[in-house]
């Protein structure tokens, strides 16, 4: 009886901010101070800030209210469960030997993960594990990358902060085996989030590749609020891949910053194809001169998916280039945003930045929202985009068909080869091959 | 001492020579109270014996503008703006409405004069071979002459101040008023439907290729006033009408609001070319003074086949906040802009278009040039708009930008939402600087740093310059030369 | 083969053909000459299928069936080739995996087993070969970055891979210097077989020369004013196209 009341006096909590202050604090590195004052600031932050409120420029054409209402709760140890099989696993050529660390919702499956052999020095290990043994690597560069301000998902994670993949290379060391990350979205009865944080610390002139995966198993309904933190020394070189392959109920967000110093060399690629609403959002700071950074990406969806693209290129140092190539194929009553800025500031003379977003309307109820943005303050620059939105060349289709491929096939090529360009701007070979099966597998599916 | 005094003669011949219209003219003037309240709009509306509905307009979009707050999301920078502080009304005194140009002051025939805008037609027609243009003069808040006004009634087009429209022609007034742009639209949209206090008219009847250019001169004069002035443009089925608007202000060390709208209606198979010089004055190297320019400028194509084409050059003016814009409403119509944005030392623009593409097979072309120089910022903010119905709609951008030193800044911010598949949309920007190469090349054939460089910068811009009549294309082409001075060296 | 009756074509309800009458027999090769602006490109989208051309009277048969109720892909199956007076590029799809899919999507519509990788490898090379077309320009994307010669190479290799009973070649020789010119007739005369018809258009006699036809049509004002055989070419190469006025006097 006095249960009952208890349950009638305290209503559920009726905001987002109110609903995560009852989450329960993760109890990693317990007695890292700094940790703990990480937290704390990200959740006084995310408090502050709330969800992103409907009217906000970075938020203005993606609605967040659905998520907000959703009763979103912490992964408890119970909803750990899966089979290796039950998620399609990435299309690598099996001969390609690669490091994997798998992670089901949100959290470190040994099981399931293995390590390649690495060269000494490197550090590939589960954040929960870097918390326990070397927290010092921890300490150097968690949450002094990822800019919590204004940016409340970022500020959520920072509250609860607790497990992800750590990669650590020492200076000039060539990591030749690809690091995967598989994220798994695994939830059950009802809908939970997770908070994975990734920290890439690449030395000065060494090189790495690392292939993010997350896949969501069945209709499972969760929010997986991932950030990632790269920091690149001078001259390193980093290939950094992303397949969003998310279950059709999951609201996917990722925020990426990285750090390049000088001469680094940052090859990044996003292919999102699930979730029901996805934000990839990457943030790149140029840090010193010489940097080359490629932003490259690929949206592919329908039904009724949102999918919202986001990245800042900020050009501070002079004679640095970036380049930005996204692609998009939207069906059905699916919608795509983007919004991408380039910012050169006033000592960043000698910049070469080039920024393309491309997007195919596939049906009559698909719609894209594009919003390239140049900010320039250098003279001596060059600078560019272009943004198209339409259906596919009534030209190339009739020359297609001229040669007898039916109208269905043609359009099917002619979609699969418009994402491809895309994709082919991914420089590890192998990992191109495995995302282009994904784009010929999405087009399986029309 | 002597070289001082000298040093001081330079610098005023050199500012003078910059921005030549900055003197003022002596007149008395009849002025409102500051500041601005319900008996202000009612006195200006009382002034203007206007009939009740437009008071009753004026009214209902002043309560509105309190409860709005201003906007925010333009990249520019300025001190609040105190309203309160600001004359609303101010008007050469005349005795009566002049009936002919001989009872106007003839300080104000010589202002026009000196600013090389003829109001005299037996000027104009012996004036060689130039094609006659009909002027409306804005003086401060109100029109004080229009110009052909007899010979353009004989084609059945209406051309005169819109006090004398609603006065004459209420009917049509009433009809278009805010109907473009509704009192409620935006701030300083709003703000104008409260206070407006002149500009100009235009009904341009069925199939009637207006015979002549038509343009308004604005020009404010009075201190601590507000520019108010609401312009409305009717071009019935089929008809034509190409329209010029310019203007200037006194150079002075406080910023001057000019807060107007232009509302461009375009019928069946119509045509409205609408371009703008635009030469407010700008303020001194270090940013002091200049005119802040917020203008709401929209067009409806509301008929099947209408074309509606913006063409500015923005050159002057402490800030530019302007877009505007075409409402595609009517199947296979067209809407065009062509902007040229200069800014120098201090000066802020943010401007560009909206097109919103409602009907079917309608298309819009972009074209933006943005000069930054000094220490300004030129921003180009655009939205395509592509409406569910709105089957094989088309659109082009392009959006160069030009930097001419590393102090200034440009931006590009293009929005785009499509909606419909069978759409094309295009959108393609550009930065650069001007190449050391083209420098090089000119002076070495004899160019002056400056002379290359105007005449590099006209190069880049000539896919507007030609968009705009001949009249105004050679004083828009020196303009250019004049707003860069000292950009470069 | 091909029987053209009365065919009535408006673009944007503009009527460009205004009662064509042509007929086509297996192992001819007819040519249709005419002023600019005289419907000759109307004609070869038409008959390829193209939409935004508007039949608004008579009718195509191609051995006995209804062209007109065909797809455009169809019409390719059935054997109607063009060359394209500007061939398109596809950006992304690479010459020889386009060329691929189209050999087998013709080859499975006749009932004939599909090529795999190698069999048609050894097809095309000795194809591409003959028209000098190197191996990089089979991988490269559709003709893009190809020049205007290659462009038309890259035609008549495909028309010599699909091996069409009706090949359209519409102004091929629009943009070739004579060395090309020759290559693409040499190639185009290869084809000309008993079972094979071609329908050659074209505004200059030149072409002519190389790809000699039997028949000659002078094509102007939406319909066919005159037929001869290759005199009438050579008649029009003197006097031009006065006799049959102005395409804009129409």
């Amino acid at each position: 009886m006095a249960t009952d009341l208890a349950t009638v006096a305290s209503p559920p909590p009726a905001t987002p901010v109110e609903r995560f202050r009852l989450h329960p604090r993760p109890n990693s590195g317990t007695g890292l101070r700094w940790l703990n004052d990480l937290r704390e600031a990200g959740l006084d932050r995310f408090g502050r800030l709330g969800f992103p409120p409907a009217r906000s420029e970075a938020w203005k054409y993606t609605s967040l209210r659905a998520l907000e209402t959703l009763p979103l709760e912490p992964v408890a140890a119970s909803d750990r469960l899966i089979a290796p099989s039950a998620y399609a696993p990435l299309p690598l050529p099996p001969e390609l030997n690669r490091s994997r660390l798998v992670f089901v919702d949100g959290v470190f499956d040994p099981a399931q993960s293995r390590t390649a052999a690495l060269p000494a020095g490197v550090v590939l290990a589960p954040l929960r594990q870097v918390l326990a043994e070397r927290s010092d690597l921890a300490e150097a560069h968690l949450g002094r990358i990822a800019e919590g301000e204004g940016q409340a998902f970022i500020s959520l994670n920072t509250a609860f902060v607790d497990d992800g993949a750590v990669l650590h290379i020492p200076d000039g060391v060539d990591l030749e085996t690809p690091v995967e990350l598989v994220f798994v979205g695994h939830a059950g009865d009802r809908p939970l989030v997770w908070h994975p944080r990734i920290l890439v610390v690449a030395g000065a002139g060494s090189r790495a590749t690392v292939i993010e995966h997350h896949a969501g198993v069945g209709g499972a309904s969760y929010l997986a609020n991932g950030v990632t933190e790269l920091a690149l020394g001078r001259g390193a070189r980093l290939n950094h891949y992303r397949a969003q392959r998310e279950s059709l109920q999951a609201h996917h967000m990722a925020m990426v910053t990285a750090h390049l110093a000088q001469d680094a060399y940052y090859d990044n690629f996003v292919l999102s194809e699930g979730a029901k609403l996805s934000r990839n959002q990457i943030h790149c700071v140029l840090n010193g001169s010489g940097v080359t950074c490629r932003i490259n990406g690929a949206y592919m969806v329908r039904g009724r998916q949102h999918c919202d693209t986001a990245t800042f290129i900020d050009h501070a140092y002079p004679h640095c280039a970036s380049r930005e190539v996204y692609k998009g194929a939207i069906d059905n009553q699916a919608r795509a945003v983007f919004q991408g800025k380039i910012m050169v500031r006033p000592d960043a003379q000698k910049t070469d930045g080039y920024q393309l977003n491309r997007a195919l309307l596939l049906s009559e109820h698909a719609e894209i929202d594009s919003k390239p943005e140049l900010e320039i303050y250098a003279d001596d620059v060059k600078c560019s985009h272009g943004a198209t939105a339409g259906d596919l060349d009534a030209d190339c289709l009739f020359y297609l068909m001229a040669r007898g491929i039916d109208r269905d096939s043609a359009r099917g090529l002619l979609i699969g080869a418009f994402l491809n360009e895309a994709v082919d701007e991914m420089e590890h070979e192998a990992a191109r091959d495995g995302f282009r099966t994904l784009v010929a597998d999405w087009l399986k599916g029309r | 001492m002597v070289a001082n005094v000298e040093t001081i003669d330079q610098v005023r011949a050199v500012t003078e020579q910059k921005y030549k219209y900055g003197f003022f003219t002596n007149i008395e003037t009849e002025t409102a109270p500051k500041g601005l309240n319900e008996d202000i709009i009612r006195f200006i509306s009382a002034k203007k014996n206007e009939p009740t509905w437009l008071l009753e307009w004026r009214l209902k979009a002043y309560r509105h503008w309190l409860t709005m707050a201003e906007p925010n999301w333009a990249k520019v920078g300025y001190p609040p703006i105190d309203y309160q502080d600001a004359y609303y009304y101010s008007a050469p005194k005349m005795k009566e409405k002049p009936k002919s140009l001989d009872e106007v002051d003839p300080e104000l025939l010589r202002t026009y004069e000196k600013l090389g805008i003829p109001l005299r037609e037996q000027e104009l027609l012996a004036g060689v071979e130039k094609p006659a243009v009909a002027v409306d003069a804005v003086f401060d808040s109100i029109s004080v002459a229009t110009t052909f006004k007899a010979k353009l009634q004989e084609y059945g087009v209406i051309f005169c101040s819109i006090s004398e429209a609603v006065e004459k022609h209420p009917d049509l007034v009433r009809q278009y008023l805010g109907s473009v742009v509704p009192y409620s639209d935006n701030f300083f949209a709003t703000l104008n439907s409260a206070v407006y206090t002149d500009g100009s008219f235009v009904y341009v009847p069925p199939g009637v290729r207006c015979p002549m250019e038509l343009s308004t001169y604005f020009r404010i004069n009075a201190e601590n006033t507000g520019q108010f002035e609401r312009t409305l443009i009717i071009a019935d089925a089929g008809s034509y009408v190409s329209y010029l608007e310019g203007c200037t202000a006194p150079m002075r060390d406080e910023n001057q609001l000019h807060a107007a709208v232009v509302e461009l209606v375009a019928l069946d198979d119509a045509q409205i070319k609408y371009s703008t010089v635009q030469n407010w004055y700008p303020g001194d190297a270090e940013g002091r003074g200049g005119i802040y320019n917020f203008v709401t400028k929209r067009g409806a194509c509301r008929g099947r086949a209408s074309k509606i084409s913006w063409t500015q050059v923005e050159t002057g003016s402490a800030i530019t906040w302007k877009y505007p814009s075409c409402i595609l409403q009517g199947d296979s119509s067209i809407g065009e802009f062509y902007s040229v944005a200069i800014t120098n030392n201090r000066q802020q623009a943010d401007t560009g278009t909206k097109m919103i593409h409602l009907g079917r097979n309608t298309r819009s072309t972009i074209v933006s040039k943005g000069i930054s120089a000094g220490r300004a910022d030129n921003t180009y903010r655009g939205l395509v708009k592509i409406q569910p119905k709105a089957d094989n709609a088309r659109n082009y951008t392009q959006c160069d930008s030009l930097l001419i030193g590393d102090r200034c800044g440009a931006h590009t911010v293009p929005y785009i939402e499509c909606r419909n598949r069978t759409a094309s949309v295009e959108h393609e920007a550009t930065t650069a600087k001007i190449s050391e190469d083209q420098m090089f090349y000119c002076q070495q054939r004899g160019l002056s740093q400056e002379d290359a460089v105007s005449l590099i910068v006209n190069g880049f811009c000539k896919e507007v310059m030609k968009e705009l009549p001949m009249e105004f294309a050679v004083e828009a082409q020196k303009l250019i030369g004049i707003s860069l001075e000292g950009s470069v060296g | 083969m091909l029987e053209i009756r009365n065919l009535h074509v408006s673009v944007d309800d503009k009527p460009i053909l205004k009662g064509l009458d042509l007929t086509i027999n297996a192992g001819e090769v007819h040519a249709i000459m005419g002023p600019n602006g005289s419907g000759k490109s109307t004609l070869s989208y038409v008959l390829a299928g193209r939409d935004g051309y508007e039949v608004t009277d008579g009718t195509i048969t191609f051995d006995e069936a209804d062209l007109l109720a065909m797809e455009p892909h169809e019409r390719a199956a059935e054997g109607v080739f063009l060359a394209f007076q500007y061939p398109v590029e596809i950006p992304g799809v690479s010459n020889s995996s386009f060329l691929r899919t189209a050999v087998n999507a013709v080859r499975k519509h006749r009932g004939d087993k599909e090529l795999d990788a190698m069999e048609f490898l050894k097809l095309i090379r000795a194809k591409a070969k003959q028209l000098g077309m190197s191996d990089d320009m089979m991988r490269r994307a559709v003709n893009v970055g190809f020049s205007g010669g290659e462009k038309k190479r890259n035609e008549i290799l495909q028309m010599a891979v699909l091996g069409p009973r009706l090949a359209i070649l519409d102004e091929t020789d629009s943009g070739l210097d004579i060395d090309a010119l020759k290559i693409v007739a040499d190639g185009v005369n290869a084809l000309r077989a008993p079972n094979r018809a071609m329908l050659v258009i074209t505004h200059y006699q030149r072409l002519l020369n190389h790809i000699v036809p039997d028949h000659v049509h002078v094509l102007a004002h939406g319909r066919i004013q005159r037929s001869g055989g290759r005199e009438l070419a050579e008649h029009l190469e003197a006097n031009g196209y006065a006799d049959f006025g102005s395409a804009e006097a129409a």
